[in-house]
């Protein structure tokens, strides 16, 4: 309860502004319809180049960071594959 | 012909009905004829901020419903020749008006009034559909807070797919000491992210509140800051160049001068 307090005031525009990035590139995301379809699809197609993934476990979002919004890929691998190049 | 506004914003409470309220009165002060429309059926509110709520017989839904000619529902202002009020229904809901009414009525208004200035309903539903449906302009109200302007963010979106030009923000209740001192999100960083072209910039202002007991706009009050900013936006809406200044702190000689009225 106290934590709240002893935070410095002062920088809660930063929180605000990074926060906001974050939610608002899900929501445009989201509402745009299909993007993130579009975007797991291509990342899977791309990465099953080189690894077998889950792809019932994979998960895209968006996070704030530092400096802006990160997009958050979390894919599980099955098995990464022997002797590819490209 | 004359020019159909809606002033929406997505979530509620950010001032879209004082500001409705406040840049019709400005703009009718100005010497415009206008006609402020509430649009939010079932949650009348126009009426009170105006002063005008003893007056109503007739409403919006009994114009749409041929229950009366539109001008009899039309209320005249106190205080300026050429400002009129065409009240929401109390007793019904949203669902009691169509886009394409809507479309219909405030067509028939701009034909009278160089301004019509329609007050939207929060939220992204039917009402916030007719609200919009015969407008040519939309003005988006936010705060700069995180929900406010993420709604704005989602209304915007909307108003984008529609054929109604670009949405121009108004970027209310503003606190000159909290922004500096690093609390409160700056304008330049709510325009940013929102990708949209300011109008306006409204100071957070105790007058607002008085002027909402009294039913009298703050653009009527030389005292007021916030009633200041919505004249300069009045001004900005009929097409003057009028440059959008930084709010400054209210320091001592600020304070002053409000205190003797000057402007």
């Amino acid at each position: 309860m106290f934590d709240f307090f002893r935070r410095s005031p002062g920088r809660s525009k930063e929180m605000a502004r990074q926060r906001l990035q974050a939610v608002l590139a899900q929501d445009r995301a989201s509402l745009s319809p299909g993007m993130m379809d579009d975007i797991k699809e291509e990342l899977l197609r791309t990465l099953s180049r080189y690894l077998e993934v889950d792809e019932r476990g994979m998960e895209v979002t968006f996070a704030s960071r530092t400096g802006g919004v990160s997009l958050v890929a979390s894919v599980p691998v099955r098995s990464v594959r022997r002797g590819v190049r490209h | 012909m004359g020019q159909v506004l809606v002033i929406t914003s997505g979530k509620g409470g950010v001032g879209k009905t004082t500001t409705t309220a406040n840049i019709g009165t400005a703009l009718a002060k100005m010497g415009k004829s206008v006609v402020l429309v509430d649009a939010d059926i079932g949650l009348r509110n126009l009426d009170v901020v105006m002063g005008l709520e003893n007056r109503i017989v007739y409403d919006l839904v009994d114009v749409v419903e041929g229950y009366c000619r539109t001008r009899q529902a039309l209320i005249k202002d106190k205080r300026f020749e050429g400002l009129y009020l065409l009240p929401a229904a109390q007793t019904k809901d949203k669902t009691a008006v169509s886009p394409e009414q809507m479309r219909e009525l405030t067509r028939e208004l701009a034909a009278e009034f160089d301004y019509v200035l329609v007050d939207s309903p929060a939220g992204i539903e039917q009402g916030f559909r007719n609200a919009i449906a015969g407008a040519q302009r939309a003005l988006v109200v936010t705060t700069p807070e995180v929900s406010a302007v993420r709604d704005a963010d989602r209304i915007i979106g909307l108003l984008e797919a529609e054929d109604l030009g670009r949405p121009q923000l108004i970027v209310n209740r503003v606190r000159p000491q909290m922004v500096s001192r690093g609390d409160m999100m700056a304008i330049d960083e709510v325009v940013e992210i929102l990708a949209v072209d300011l109008i306006g910039v409204v100071p957070d202002d105790e007058w607002i509140v008085v002027s909402t007991n009294r039913g009298e706009p703050a653009v009527t009050n030389p005292r007021s800051r916030a009633g200041e900013a919505y004249f300069e936006i009045a001004r900005r809406v009929n097409g003057e160049d009028v440059p959008i200044a930084p709010l400054e702190p209210d320091g001592f000689f600020g304070r002053l001068r409000r205190i003797f009225g000057a402007r």
